[in-house]
């Protein structure tokens, strides 16, 4: 049975929303789906280039009254 | 109103003497009582191991006695908790003493996990342990020429410790005279050199000053410490001769074992600093699952906002104030200079160009942490 977990990366610096989202795809099994909340822009670029050179799968990215929305989904 | 803290590290130990002072006429007049249980009856100054791994501080300057550092109202025992019955606000010890409570403070604080990386504690050094900084420092007195690699685990302790470490192998190796026979290449899990934006933007060119090599986007999947070849999840391999581990991080195997959060991280209130679920039960320093860096500056922050907030619900009924994410770290630039980050959660870092009054002013603090801990700073 996966699983849906929200991180809470809003307003942080360090370690950072990026250093959130691989902290709990760590914990999460394969199938899991994370979405990591951030106010940062660059986190919309950050996010996607990691998943995609480490082989999960973007789920979606939205902005929404200016806190980005980023699912992810554990695929190894 | 008993209050009962667990863990005597930066974060339970400021605590404990804040609130000591705070509520010195109610202790005497037993309205409240203060115990503090501890797995060490030693508290050690864990910034000092870095020195230490390299020949710049000697184990033994680390230590002082728990003890000695807290005020005289505070019970103190050296008897680490075992199980956590929050629903009947209480606690059991390795001892099998059990402790009532009606406030609980958890401050257990983390540990390094190089287990979870296959061949890591074959093949690399850290500076995470005093064990660990004395063996790292060996080496580096041996050592003398090749690939010297960096790299980092996700979480870990201590954010700034990766760059730090980058800096003072740069000059430790350029003080014997052999910086020219060593290639230094610092690793990194994100896609920047350092998770604050502001701190890469300073530390970049620095690097680049050095001669230090960066690669983004490495994530360590395993060492194979016979070869002396390390992999990332990304894909990448790097031949090192010496490898300098900053290790993943979890929480303690106490609050792993029952059930309090994922990885020993409890889920925390960002701003009450609350155990999620309990009002009673506050979680401080790397305990806490909060999205802020594990050091103990953050821990003294916080602690200073718990310790307040706790004798004022006694007083008063009420709390008063709210953590805003404050954090403060020194960052040493090598051996003879120093810069520092300060941030909360609405305003970043802005960094100013190291210099030596900063080193100067890190390595006083280094003393004076001794009377930050005691909760007079």
């Amino acid at each position: 049975m996966s699983e849906e977990k929200v991180v809470d990366a809003r307003n942080t610096y360090c370690p950072g929303p990026l250093m959130e989202l691989i902290t709990y795809m760590k914990q999460a099994q394969v199938g899991d789906t994370i979405e990591l909340l951030s106010t940062d822009n660059g986190t919309a670029v950050d996010v996607p280039e990691w998943v995609n050179k480490i082989g999960h799968e973007m789920v979606s990215s939205e902005k929404i009254d200016e806190v980005w929305h980023i699912k992810v989904r554990k695929a190894r | 109103m008993k209050i009962l803290i667990v863990g005597g590290g930066t974060g339970g130990t400021i605590i404990a003497n804040n609130l000591a002072r705070r509520l010195v006429n109610e202790i005497r007049a037993h309205k409240a009582s203060i115990t503090l249980l501890s797995a060490s009856k030693r508290h050690m100054y864990q910034p000092g191991l870095l020195y230490v791994a390299f020949g710049q501080m000697m184990p033994d300057e680390l230590y002082r006695d728990e003890a000695s550092l807290l005020e005289s109202n505070i019970t103190f025992e050296v008897d680490p908790v075992s199980k956590f019955e929050l629903d009947k606000n209480q606690v059991v010890t390795q001892a099998g003493k059990t402790h009532k409570y009606d406030i609980l403070v958890i401050a257990t604080g983390s540990r390094i996990m190089p287990k979870k990386i296959p061949g890591l504690e074959e093949g690399a050094e850290t500076f995470y342990t005093e064990a660990g900084a004395i063996k790292m420092f060996k080496a580096l007195r041996e050592f003398k020429g090749g690939n010297v690699g960096i790299v980092v685990g996700v979480p870990h302790k201590c954010p700034i410790a990766p760059v730090e470490v980058t800096f003072s192998l740069h000059d430790y190796f350029k003080d014997r005279g052999i910086r020219d026979k060593v290639n230094i290449k610092y690793h990194y899990p994100i896609n920047r050199m350092h998770s604050i934006e502001n701190v890469a933007k300073w530390a970049k060119p620095e690097f680049d000053r050095m001669g230090v090599e960066i690669e983004t986007l490495f994530n360590l999947e395993e060492v194979d410490a016979q070869n002396k070849v390390m992999k990332s999840m990304e894909g990448s391999e790097y031949k090192y001769d010496l490898l300098i581990s900053i290790p993943e991080h979890h929480g303690m195997e106490v609050v792993e074992d029952n059930a309090l959060g994922r990885d020993g991280w409890i889920p925390t209130d960002r701003n009450t600093l609350r155990m999620e679920g309990y009002d009673n039960v506050y979680v401080v320093g790397d305990t806490t699952n909060l999205p802020v860096s594990k050091t103990g500056s953050a821990a003294h922050f916080q602690a200073e906002v718990i310790a307040e907030n706790i004798a004022s619900i006694i007083k008063i009924g009420t709390p008063v104030i709210d953590y805003d994410g404050k954090v403060y770290c020194f960052i040493e630039a090598g051996h003879d200079r120093a810069t520092y980050a300060m941030f909360n959660y609405d305003n970043p870092p802005d960094l100013k160009a190291a210099n030596k009054s900063m080193h100067w002013f890190k390595m006083s603090y280094n003393k004076m942490y001794w009377t930050s801990v005691r909760g007079l700073l």
